[in-house]
């Protein structure tokens, strides 16, 4: 089993477009390699399955996949590859096309069943049918079994949702979230949404004009706001906290996350479990004595981190420290000087909605 | 019986012939076929070249040169020699020989086509699924080609029982070693046997059309269901 992670760095060039990418990747959980289009994301899953010949170094869970004298083929380095347009092999129906990798994976080193694998996706009525003429949404999850089913040692996935009607992602999310539990095994999610990347990524890593340029967890990552990620009214910071109880009569849950508890809409999940949330930067308003009498309930004592200004605008970023994580605040560049706010002060941070992200 | 025993031995010799052509066609023409299909090589277009050749050269000209390279100077029969053999000419085995070279074309093309078919993309997917080359070779590449190697055996059978040029350049006409119908045709029109020569004749366009008709209808029920 792969605890040491994954360290890349793979240099390609082809044509115009240049790739220099710099990975290390903890052993388990998912990591989401976010970055516009023609940004390399595809070009860089494809350089560390092997399908293209990138220089540099490679190494997953402690087994060396290239460096400068040797080079593992595709078929050689224990992984799965989920493409963007499923591609499953159209000769051959749904059961064969789980069974391919299935097969040839020994039996000592397999981790998951196929019949565990069908139960997951929910493809018991697929089996007999041709892959070829399969819909779009049962053919990803087709494709995400047959990739599973080789037990792999790290599992890419090439914006694995991004052709798929909201049904089916609804079918799919939840099966790469129970996954992420249960597989002591990292994964590569290459996506551009929003709310993939709050519900999955583990971890996270920017990539532009084929460099990566920032890499770590999404909290502190998706709070910088000198990284180009979202439009500024849409910016928002995701939690990871655990839910401590649930209040039945008002509908309430209390989530405990760094730096406090939040109230949040009653959560399905069982106090002790982890759960994320979401905090848009316009929802947060600051205060330098704690509110009373305030129909808002979630109020954190936070420390000022730092104020981004933006370009011709009224208002300002602030960054505000949490205990291990930070949230953000965009106010007006009024109230910011009203109030004196500067690095290092103790502030109340309001937040008028907190999104339960399950 | 408006066969002779010389006219039946003609065909048995043509049917043996034409078989064991296919058989060694498709060994030698399904690797040529996948490099055409699949290299960058700037050789590409100068091999693919060479494999058509037969497509427009005269047979005589194919002939000849096989007749001196497999000669007791050639180098192919000096090899033989070499080897104990003898030379190839005038034998059974030089017109097996002959043939794969006249029929290649007519093998290599529809394989080529057909690999060049599949895309990259399904072997991708085996790769990543734990499949080598040759296990991709096997489960992917075959199968998908299928209808290419049906269309490849087809045509170099049928191309190399309608084959007279070369057959009579190599293989002299020797009968029961060398002499195919088609040459058969010929010495019995010479004869001014025109009543066996017909039956012969009549039998060869019957044959090709039969195989023709197969192989047309059989593409056009394909394209039907995709």
């Amino acid at each position: 089993m792969p605890e040491q992670g994954i360290e890349a760095q793979l240099r390609l060039q082809r044509g115009a477009f240049r790739l220099d990418a710099h990975l290390q990747l903890p052993a388990n959980g998912i990591s989401v390699l976010l970055g516009r289009s023609g940004s390399g994301k595809t070009t860089l899953l494809r350089a560390i399955a092997g399908l293209e010949r990138a220089e540099g170094f490679l190494q997953v869970g402690g087994q060396l996949w290239q460096d400068a004298t040797c080079f593992r083929p595709p078929h050689q380095r224990s992984l799965g590859y989920v493409r963007q347009a499923s591609e499953l092999l159209p000769h051959l129906d749904v059961r064969a096309n789980l069974e391919f990798g299935y097969r040839r994976i020994p039996r000592a080193r397999r981790r998951l069943g196929l019949d565990e694998v069908i139960a997951l996706f929910g493809l018991e009525d697929l089996l007999d049918q041709r892959a070829e003429w399969l819909p779009n949404g049962p053919r990803q999850r087709v494709a995400i079994a047959c990739a599973l089913l080789t037990s792999p040692d790290l599992l890419l996935l090439d914006a694995p949702l991004i052709c798929l009607d909201r049904h089916s992602r609804a079918q799919i999310l939840p099966a790469l979230e129970q996954l992420r539990g249960q597989l002591r095994i990292p994964l590569l999610y290459v996506t551009h949404s929003q709310d993939e990347v709050t519900r999955l990524a583990d971890h996270l890593i920017l990539l532009d004009k084929g460099k990566t340029f920032a890499s770590g967890p999404p909290g502190r990552l998706l709070s910088d706001p000198r990284l180009p990620l979202n439009h500024p009214d849409e910016a928002a910071v995701v939690l990871i906290g655990q839910v401590e109880h649930h209040d039945p009569h008002y509908r309430l849950s209390t989530v405990r996350v760094p730096g406090g508890t939040l109230s949040v809409s009653l959560s399905r999940l069982p106090p002790g479990a982890e759960t994320r949330v979401r905090i848009f930067a316009r929802d947060v308003s600051l205060s330098l004595d704690p509110p009373h009498n305030s129909s808002i309930l979630n109020i954190l004592r936070v420390r000022i981190a730092d104020l981004f200004h933006e370009q011709d605008s009224a208002r300002v970023m602030v960054r505000l420290d949490l205990d291990s994580a930070c949230i953000l605040a965009r106010i007006t560049r009024l109230s910011a000087d009203r109030l004196g706010l500067a690095p290092g002060l103790q502030v109340y941070a309001q937040i008028k909605s907190v999104a339960l992200m399950e | 019986m408006p066969l002779s025993e010389h006219d039946l031995a003609a065909i048995r010799l043509t049917l043996e012939l034409a078989s064991l052509t296919t058989v060694l066609l498709l060994v030698v023409g399904t690797p040529i076929a996948w490099w055409l299909a699949r290299t960058r090589s700037r050789l590409k277009g100068a091999i693919g070249a060479v494999v058509a050749l037969p497509l427009v050269l005269p047979p005589t000209v194919l002939g000849f040169y096989l007749l001196v390279t497999m000669g007791p100077h050639g180098p192919i029969g000096q090899l033989t020699q070499f080897l104990g053999l003898g030379t190839l000419p005038f034998t059974f085995a030089g017109l097996v020989v002959a043939s794969v070279f006249y029929s290649l074309p007519f093998v290599v093309q529809p394989l080529q086509n057909a690999f060049e078919a599949i895309g990259e993309r399904p072997l991708e997917v085996a790769s990543t699924l734990r499949a080598g080359p040759w296990d991709t070779f096997f489960t992917v590449v075959v199968p998908l080609a299928r209808p290419g190697f049906i269309t490849a055996a087809i045509l170099g059978f049928a191309h190399t029982v309608g084959e007279f040029g070369v057959v009579l350049m190599i293989g002299g006409n020797i009968p029961e070693k060398t002499r195919t119908v088609a040459v058969q045709i010929f010495d019995h029109v010479e004869a001014m046997e025109y009543a066996q020569a017909h039956w012969l004749a009549g039998g060869m366009v019957l044959f090709s059309f039969l195989v023709l008709f197969a192989l047309y209808s059989s593409r056009r029920f394909k394209a039907g269901l995709s």
